[in-house]
């Protein structure tokens, strides 16, 4: 086993990963990023719509180009270390990641971390969902758009939200038929454009209506879906059965925060942000000190927050190992958090402002709960990583830390309503 | 439905964004069966394009399973690849002269090396 | 609630808050913006080389036309992320209308070429004739397609299928 050293790892070569080591590379900060992929660009490399946003911030531009141009500064950044076809696999009190590449065990051992490791699929109750020809809406897009294979022949798209709709176009651009995309809400989930474009190419769009069941006997073979009446239950008698070999689903993601959880930081469940998320504060650092978090592992956004997140936590994480100018850093952090505001600014962005405020109101309680409890230490138990971040140089060591209980599960709020 | 062959309609050859470069044809089985790949797209990409979707039975309730997120998160695709069982048929490159085989629940126990 | 947020399917008063009064539809082809919802999104504004769809205050502003700069050279056709822009010139012709749509599909239609219109819910209302293609650099462009229409239906069609061979 081989140890590397650096000052900042990131994990996930998404856009926020990618753009948060451009930027710690940009103030001298030996970077090494990590992702379990090959090719560099996490979900952007099946994404070929035009991208939203700023016309100066890559709007108008496809996706699949916005990863390779970014994949290119990557490969050309003398700061930055890519390793990929590596997957990390733990991160320690002592500042160790381990990692499994292609050639087996290595320890990276950084200063500061940056998980940035996205999100994957939500799973829908139906019966029939486990039968192959049900897949994530990921999985169809990496089958067309990465390794050109037509997932099947005619599809029955499961959620309107703006990934479901594209997706929809997707297909139709891969000569697959769309049969229908159902919606369980009473209006549709994505952008209107991205609706209007397929309701135009003949594909229904049902609002209040889901999957019932799927069958066939190894394979989808077909699919019935029914409307739903005010308390979402389905209504009989309003059974369509559809002829489709796809069943795709579509209906949110969900962080990928295992290495969060395993590496003690603060979790809570917060369903405007999709799902257990970690507790982080505007500089993106989580409770756990040192390890910063970007993107869709801290809470399902886009592409474009996702970029200017991961600059944030890039620049943070330079700015604590003492690399950035007090100048320097109110400048670009004030850029970057208008940035982030204006992207949010709109009325699509209501859930994840209402879902980042109640993180920030659970991180408070934190933080107070353990601002106490150092105050008493001999009369409270242990509380779990909740210090104030500090500059650089000032991370705990390891064996100075308190012992931490396993499965610390955060703040528990009400269940989740699937779409 | 096993055809044995990539299904032209399976694989895209003309998309109005993307292009697909031009990739070595390899050979490997799949149960015995010879089919036809591209060396070093995923093993459930090539068994896609020839048709298969079934790619393990499950353990408990014998069902039958293929891929669902396609990237490695799920472990729905696994299948026993040169006898080792357990292999994520989304991740896995295909190589010329690969053997895999539907995995029946946990599959073979590997046999230690020398 | 508008059909827009229901079906996906911009309802008659949207389509009206968007095209622009009779005078001006008869001096020439207009670019009309079929995006009714405040997104971050602003490539629109910047692909206009004459000004006119407007600068926007707030990136989440729906685009305003100013239609007396318009010349419908459809360049924001194939700008706009949302396919959301068409072109429509009244004055084609005494019977006839000429539409501009992007097209992000292969293979690309030819001049000369039936096809068969069709409105917003993607149902055929009307035979038309592809007039002009511009094709656009692959991968980053988006082709825009021309196509001749009966003139009645100017603001009703907005797409078309390839008339299957045989």
């Amino acid at each position: 086993m081989s140890v590397r050293t650096t000052e900042l790892v990131i994990i996930g070569a998404g856009p926020a990963g990618i753009c948060a080591a451009l930027e710690a590379a940009s103030h001298g900060v030996k970077t090494t990023l990590v992702d379990r992929g090959e090719e560099l660009g996490g979900q952007l490399i099946k994404q070929t719509h035009k991208f939203f946003g700023w016309h100066k911030k890559s709007a108008g531009t496809r996706g699949v180009l916005i990863a390779k141009k970014l994949a290119g500064e990557v490969l050309n950044n003398e700061n930055i270390t890519l390793l990929n076809s590596t997957e990390a696999l733990g991160y320690y009190d002592d500042g160790t990641l381990l990692v499994e590449t292609p050639r087996g065990i290595d320890r990276v051992l950084g200063d500061r971390l940056i998980v940035a490791t996205g999100a994957s699929e939500r799973m829908l109750l139906f019966p029939g969902n486990d039968l192959p020809g049900v897949y994530g809406a990921g999985a169809v897009q990496t089958l067309m758009n990465v390794h050109g294979v037509r997932p099947g022949d005619s599809v029955l798209m499961i959620g309107s939200g703006n990934i479901g709709l594209i997706v929809s176009y997707q297909l139709l651009q891969a000569g697959v038929r769309v049969a229908a995309v159902v919606e369980a809400m009473p209006t549709i989930g994505g952008y209107a454009v991205h609706a209007s474009k397929i309701r135009r190419l003949g594909v229904p769009i049902m609002t209040r209506h889901t999957i019932k069941e799927a069958y066939g006997k190894e394979q989808v073979e077909g699919a019935v879906i029914w409307e739903l009446d005010e308390n979402w239950n389905g209504i009989p008698g309003t059974e369509k059965d559809l002829e489709v070999d796809v069943v795709c689903l579509a209906i949110g993601l969900t962080p990928l925060a295992e290495l969060l959880w395993q590496c003690g930081a603060e979790m809570a469940y917060i369903p405007e942000l999709g799902g257990f998320v970690p507790l982080y504060d505007e500089t993106m650092e989580t409770t756990r000190k040192g390890v910063f978090v970007a993107g869709d592992v801290a809470g399902i956004e886009e592409a474009s927050t996702a970029m200017a997140a991961g600059r944030m936590a890039g620049l943070s994480a330079a700015r604590s190992l003492g690399k950035v100018s007090d100048l320097d850093y109110s400048r670009l952090r004030n850029e970057i958090a208008g940035e982030l505001e204006g992207l949010r600014s709109g009325p699509a962005s209501a859930k994840i402002l209402s879902g980042i405020a109640k993180m920030r109101a659970m991180l408070q309680s934190v933080k107070e709960a353990a601002a106490v409890s150092e105050a008493e230490p001999a009369n409270r138990p242990a509380k779990q990583a909740a210090s104030e971040p500090t500059d650089a140089g000032d991370l705990p060591k390891a064996g100075a830390r308190d012992s931490e209980a396993q499965g610390n599960n955060g703040s528990k709020s009400e269940e989740a309503v699937g779409a | 439905m096993e055809t044995g062959r990539s299904s032209c309609k399976t694989r895209i050859e003309d998309h109005p964004i993307l292009d697909f470069p031009a990739r070595k044809e390899v050979t490997f089985t799949w149960e015995g069966q010879e089919l036809r790949g591209y060396e070093g797209e995923p093993i459930a990409a090539a068994l896609h394009a020839a048709g298969i979707k079934v790619l393990h039975t499950s353990h408990k309730s014998k069902r039958p399973r293929g891929f669902f997120c396609a990237i490695g998160n799920c472990s729905s695709c696994l299948v026993v690849v040169d006898g080792v069982p357990n292999v994520r048929a989304c991740t896995e490159k295909l190589r010329e002269g690969m053997r895999v085989e539907r995995q029946v629940g946990t599959g073979p126990a590997p046999r230690a090396r020398e | 609630m508008s059909t827009l947020v229901t079906t996906g399917v911009p309802s008659a008063q949207d389509i009206a808050g968007v095209t622009p009064p009779e005078e001006r539809r008869a001096r020439g082809p207009y670019a009309t913006i079929e995006c009714f919802q405040p997104i971050p999104c602003d490539p629109c504004h910047h692909s206009c080389r004459f000004g006119a769809i407007q600068e926007f205050e707030d990136i989440n502003d729906i685009p305003k036309m100013d239609w007396s700069k318009c010349t419908g050279c459809a360049l924001c056709v194939a700008a706009c992320p949302g396919l959301a822009i068409f072109v429509v010139d009244e004055t084609y012709s005494e019977t006839e209308c000429l539409i501009a749509m992007p097209y992000e599909f292969v293979p690309l239609p030819e001049k000369g070429q039936p096809v068969k219109l069709t409105d917003r819910a993607g149902i055929v209302v009307a035979d038309g004739i592809v007039q002009r293609v511009v094709a656009g650099r692959k991968p980053a462009g988006t082709p825009v397609v021309w196509v001749s229409a009966p003139k009645r239906l100017a603001t009703v069609v907005r797409g078309f299928i390839l008339r299957k061979e045989g």
